[in-house]
């Protein structure tokens, strides 16, 4: 383990490289970019041995990767915003298709108006692709979640694609004091890709691959690629558990912070939980009653662990940084979804905030807190609200 | 072009099962029938959507098939040669993109041309039936001038599509102004010279394309009786024209000594029989190919 200071962005790619990545595929677009720069110096240097493949575009990144999977080699690539949604075709494809990909997402809002910076509209739009999604709120966890993920998605019982999502710029470019694994403990965590568990191309032993199904037999391919990622939480479970064996850093689906007797919880992902845990700090200190939920896996979602926090809180503040237009924020549908069947429900509000980059403050928490606290006290308060956006009337 | 295969040269083994899901005379499924017997039982084809992916479902071929997206064949593969490299297990296997005029020059165009332009190995196959046959007949970018599609239907102001001759997306041309080490035409008509064109492909390292025109009884309206009639009719009227391009050269196959007229061509389609009577349209097309075969033979 060696101490360093890197971006979100070298964390992906020193992670990408300790994994052993056989082949990597992507296409420029801000605020990822530099991750695929990293890899290729890596390569070119001689301190990789990988192949790039310096695609036409995100559609093609992906589709080499399927390809790549698909006859055996261990991949990566990486997206952000406008480019992930020209890949969210092939999203799908990947994950019909079973293949244990691992993609970063430096978190980036989606145009118009053009705005190059930070917000979950991105991933959270392609939420429902199959795919794995774990969010990552600084360096350190980029690079953690980013081994995790290829041993997550490479066990047979789940063979899916994964996403590990960061926050552009705020995470992606801000250096950080961070551990990097050796090599060697690397390779003792995650084995060399074994190609057997899975059916391959193979001329040797021809098979077909991405044939019709009709709709008597179609529901059993969803419910297998359903119950696959309903049930891959077991699997992070344990893989986990041994990287913080081997590494000591513990990791759960979720990841609570001062909640056991929060009247009020706060939910959310990203690196706005850095800001809202340093909140709820100061919060504690001035005696009031709140926590922090921090969602770290958000595809399969955490059904129980959320339960388990909110139903002894009061009010449930969810904080999306992201908005389902016409409706509310992604995450908020989720969260009140879990919490529908309890006989009683703490209130469940939620704020839409830190849309393209805008910065989440200490300030935009304790706005949020005090929406919260009115709700605590019975009064009347939006279901949605939107505290760092000037409001027109 | 090297020894010429002959018919006696060919293996008896078919690599793609009877009763395919193919209408009948479809020229997409010769395209790949053939192709195969040139290739042998060490390739892995991947297939973009079209008809042939369909057809797929039952002609079970005895070489891997992956049949992916519209738009990515090319960007699939690519991914499969590089893997298959840096496992080390290319093993001389041959890597055949499969795909349809649609898939090709229209909305995979940016995927070809990225794969070919990074120089990966592989043989990519059109077969090119002049229009969105899988989804019932649409013009698409190689659809020539006049020919009815439901999307460019004979109406009683607009007859067919209407874009002129020399406007007809030319992939083959494309593929040369991207230095692809082999680029070819071939049709069902001459299976001999497709097969020998698709052996020559194999060899090549880098990215070789070859341009089938392949007939489709459905689409074009026409008997399947004369799907081979008119692969080469294609030909023999300068519709199509047979070439090899490699080394900055071009070689020609089977070009028409005498020249059929277009009519004959023209008259066993459904889809331009509202020609029938223009003879001012005929008048042009004839002009049209006649001026390229010119201009192709310098």
């Amino acid at each position: 383990m060696t101490e360093q200071f890197f971006t979100g962005n070298r964390a992906a790619a020193e992670a990408a490289r300790l994994a052993r990545a056989q082949v990597v595929a992507a296409y420029p677009v801000t605020p990822q970019t530099s991750t695929v720069e990293y890899i290729s110096q890596f390569v070119n240097n001689g301190e990789m041995e990988a192949s790039i493949i310096r695609v036409e575009s995100e559609h093609s990144a992906l589709s080499a990767v399927v390809g790549a999977s698909l006859v055996g080699a261990r991949t990566f690539t990486a997206s952000s915003s406008q480019g992930l949604q020209l890949m969210s075709e092939v999203l799908y494809f990947a994950s019909g298709m079973r293949v244990p990909a691992v993609m970063c997402i430096a978190n980036r809002t989606l145009s118009m108006p053009v705005n190059i910076w930070a917000d979950h509209q991105d991933s959270m739009v392609n939420r429902d692709s199959g795919w794995i999604q774990i969010y990552a709120a600084n360096a350190q966890e980029v690079f953690d979640n980013i081994l995790q993920a290829y041993k997550i998605c490479e066990d047979e019982k789940v063979l899916l694609p994964a996403m590990v999502c960061y926050d552009g710029f705020i995470v992606s470019h801000v250096a950080e004091r961070m551990d990097v694994l050796t090599q060697e403990q690397a390779d003792m965590f995650l084995p060399e890709l074994n190609g057997s568990n899975r059916p391959l191309l193979d001329p040797k032993e021809p098979l077909q691959f991405g044939e019709v199904v009709y709709p008597d037999w179609y529901p059993d391919f969803e419910y297998k690629k359903h119950k696959a990622l309903l049930e891959s939480r077991k699997t992070m479970e344990d893989v986990a558990r041994e990287y913080n064996e081997l590494f000591d850093r513990p990791y759960g689906l979720v990841e609570n912070h001062m909640v056991e007797d929060a009247d009020i919880v706060f939910v959310g992902l990203g690196s706005l939980t850095s800001t809202t845990q340093w909140t709820v700090n100061e919060l504690r200190e001035n005696g009031e009653s709140a926590g922090l939920l921090k969602i770290r896996v958000f595809r399969p979602f955490p059904d129980k662990e959320i339960i388990e926090v909110c139903r002894n809180a009061k009010v449930v503040a969810v904080i999306d940084r992201d908005i389902g237009y016409g409706t509310a924020g992604m995450l908020f549908p989720d969260v009140t979804r879990a919490l529908y069947p309890l006989d009683e429900r703490p209130k469940c509000l939620n704020f839409i905030v830190g849309l393209g980059g805008k910065d989440i403050t200490p300030e935009t928490i304790m706005k949020i807190h005090k929406i919260a606290e009115k709700a605590l006290r019975g009064e009347e308060v939006e279901t949605v609200n939107w505290p760092d956006a000037r409001i027109y009337d | 072009m090297t020894k010429k295969t002959k018919i006696k040269d060919l293996t008896n083994e078919e690599f793609l099962h009877y009763g395919s899901l193919s209408c009948a005379g479809c020229g997409a499924i010769l395209t790949l029938r053939h192709a195969l017997k040139a290739l042998g039982p060490n390739t892995i084809v991947i297939n973009s959507t079209g008809c042939m992916a369909v057809i797929m479902q039952m002609a079970v071929p005895k070489v891997p098939h992956f049949h992916v997206l519209f738009e990515n064949g090319p960007a699939v593969m690519s991914g499969i040669e590089q893997a298959l490299d840096i496992l080390g297990k290319r093993d001389g296997t041959n890597l055949l993109v499969v795909a349809g005029d649609g898939g090709t020059a229209d909305i995979g165009m940016g995927s070809l041309s990225g794969a070919v332009e990074r120089g990966h190995d592989f043989i990519y196959l059109c077969y090119d039936n002049e229009s969105y046959m899988n989804t019932g007949g649409q013009r698409s970018g190689t659809t020539p001038f006049g020919a009815a599609t439901s999307t460019t239907p004979v109406g009683s102001v607009i007859k067919g599509e209407n874009r002129p001759m020399e406007m007809r997306k030319d992939v083959p041309e494309i593929m040369i102004a991207h230095n692809t080490p082999y680029v070819a035409t071939a049709s069902i008509g001459y299976p001999l010279d497709l097969i020998d064109k698709v052996k020559k492909a194999a060899t090549v390292r880098g990215p070789s394309y070859i341009h089938v025109f392949s007939s489709c009884p459905a689409g074009w309206r026409t008997e399947p009786r004369y799907s081979v009639k008119l692969a080469k009719l294609a030909v023999q009227t300068g519709f199509v024209i047979l070439f090899e391009y490699e080394n900055g050269k071009r070689t020609f196959q089977h070009l028409p000594k005498k020249r059929k007229p277009v009519r004959e061509y023209l008259e066993l389609q459904g889809r331009f029989k509202h020609l029938l009577g223009d003879e001012e349209a005929i008048a042009k097309m004839e002009e049209f190919v006649e001026k390229r075969l010119e201009l192709a033979q310098g």
